[in-house]
């Protein structure tokens, strides 16, 4: 019994012990080859200046987080629409699938250019970028969840009498929701990249501005200061995703509750 | 009254050039209020006149004719229930019950209002199975046979006038199995719908039907129909009687020519 609990314990040290070795042994590496800062600062050193800038940092992190947010929203509300009506739709699924592949296959960095010459520098581009990259994931996931309703499910329906559009609210959609929080995952931390993505090539905002800033003044700890910023607040969002998906989709996860 | 009645209805599966036959020239009637078993060889197509009397799928030649009316759509109000529950594990029990509610007419449109009502009709049909102590539990926290009376249960809530049954007692163990026949058995006494079972267990389509009909390999076709008067209800212990086993023998002797042939 007290094995078990320390086990337990140990399950949840384990990440931080991880990360623990992770800075340590990066540290000792900088200090063995005295490594030049401008090349790879210490972790220490880059502590040292993310709480020296905390101020500089918080205010460029809000600006990536809120663009990241609001991408991630409006690609949540398309990538539902278009999950359900691809899933839903063979034709429509014929249709527009292709075009998504072709459309996901185009790497992003290219079309931020193209945007920053249609609505200008700033938030809009990021935005529109976290939308364009976290959109795809979603929309294969929710067509997913509805492909692979049971038939014998949807006979049922039809033989009561049901609609397609009632068969897509009582089946479909709840069918559909493991899929879409699964895939919210992955989205939040693409949208990530997208956002960041977009404040470097063309921003005068956010905390890839300001990587990209530093970077170009030779100032390494400020730019890793950016880095691990932009982890923490990956992992956050990453983290809220997965509550949601545990509370909204418990008997997905049947597994571990039946006792 | 002939409440069904399949006039040489006949089904090709098509897939690309490929056809085939998996229904051929399939004849019989059922009445209103009778319970009938289909019976053959696998792959006979005994599940496909289940699709073709529901409408789910369009006969390739003659006709289905239900209440009256041909068949050439889903027909609407139609209980069924598979080998596989396909409870939906989001909704309780009781909810899983209550689903037809929410889509048959005229109930959908007081279901909102008159809840209590449908929950206590719904609370009567599971006390019947035995499943009131679980209205509460998700289907992934019942048993297997526990989950198929969850399902008979939505199979007949709305109190349809045509059952289809397709081998639903057919992934339960035997015990368990052998109970669902008497809880199947006494839902039928009770509420009297028209009844179809499709089943590859002889006694199990002895025990529950008026009429067994026997298919032949496919394209199936019905190559005999046996009326079965042994008094009800039945009981297992009756299924042991000379009579019984004597009618059992008889369909497997038919059943074993297809297999020769």
């Amino acid at each position: 019994m007290i094995a078990g609990g320390r086990r337990e314990l140990l399950r949840i040290a384990m990440p931080w012990l991880a990360m623990a070795v992770f800075l340590i042994v990066w540290e000792l590496v900088c200090v063995v080859f005295d490594l030049p800062e401008i090349l790879l600062p210490r972790p220490t050193r880059v502590f040292e200046v993310f709480f020296q800038r905390l101020d500089i940092l918080l205010a460029f992190c809000w600006d990536t987080l809120w663009t990241t947010v609001l991408g991630f929203l409006f690609a949540i509300a398309g990538g539902v629409v278009l999950g359900l009506l691809i899933g839903a739709s063979p034709l429509v699924y014929s249709g527009l699938y292709p075009l998504l592949i072709a459309f996901n296959a185009v790497p992003k960095v290219a079309i931020v250019p193209i945007l920053m010459i249609w609505v200008g520098v700033g938030a809009t581009p990021a935005v529109i970028t976290a939308f364009v990259i976290s959109f795809f994931p979603i929309v294969v996931n929710v067509a997913t969840g509805l492909a692979t309703i049971e038939p014998e499910m949807i006979d049922v329906l039809y033989s009561l009498g049901a609609t397609r559009f009632e068969i897509l609210r009582k089946v479909g959609i709840p069918r559909a929701m493991p899929y879409l929080f699964a895939s919210l995952k992955v989205a939040i931390t693409l949208a990530f990249i997208g956002s960041v993505i977009s404040e470097t090539v063309g921003g005068n905002r956010g905390i890839g501005f300001l990587m990209l800033s530093a970077g170009a003044r030779n100032d390494a700890p400020t730019t890793f200061a950016g880095l691990f910023a932009i982890a923490i607040m990956g992992v956050a969002m990453y983290a809220v995703c997965a509550l949601v998906e545990q509370r909204m989709t418990r008997w997905a996860f049947r597994g571990q509750l039946v006792s | 009254m002939t409440f069904v009645e399949l006039k040489a209805a006949s089904l090709i599966y098509r897939l690309g050039k490929e056809t085939t036959p998996a229904l051929a020239d399939a004849t019989f009637g059922i009445d209103k209020g009778e319970f009938v078993a289909v019976v053959g060889p696998s792959g006979c197509g005994k599940s496909t006149i289940m699709k073709l009397v529901t409408g789910l799928l369009p006969a390739t030649g003659g006709e289905i004719v239900v209440g009256g009316q041909k068949v050439t759509r889903p027909i609407k109000g139609v209980g069924m229930a598979f080998q596989n529950p396909t409870l939906m594990p989001w909704r309780t029990t009781l909810d899983n019950v209550l689903l037809p509610m929410e889509i048959v007419e005229p109930h959908k449109r007081r279901f909102r209002r008159h809840r209590a009502e449908y929950v206590e009709r719904a609370m009567a049909l599971l006390r019947t199975v035995g499943l009131a102590d679980f209205a509460g539990k998700y289907p992934w926290q019942l048993s297997g046979g526990m989950q198929q009376r969850s399902n008979l249960c939505r199979a007949l809530i709305h109190e349809p006038e045509l059952l289809m049954l397709d081998e639903p007692f057919g992934a339960l163990d035997a015990f368990t199995r052998e109970e669902l026949w008497g809880v199947m058995q006494a839902l039928w006494l009770e509420k009297r719908f028209t009844g179809v079972l499709v089943t590859h267990d002889l006694r199990e389509a002895v025990y529950l039907a008026d009429t067994v009909y026997v298919m032949s390999r496919r394209p199936g076709r019905v190559v005999m129909a046996r009326t079965i008067d042994l008094p009800r209800p039945r009981t297992l212990a009756s299924t042991f009687e000379p009579a019984f086993v004597d009618i059992v023998h008889e369909l497997r002797d038919r059943i074993q020519q297809e297999h020769a042939a």
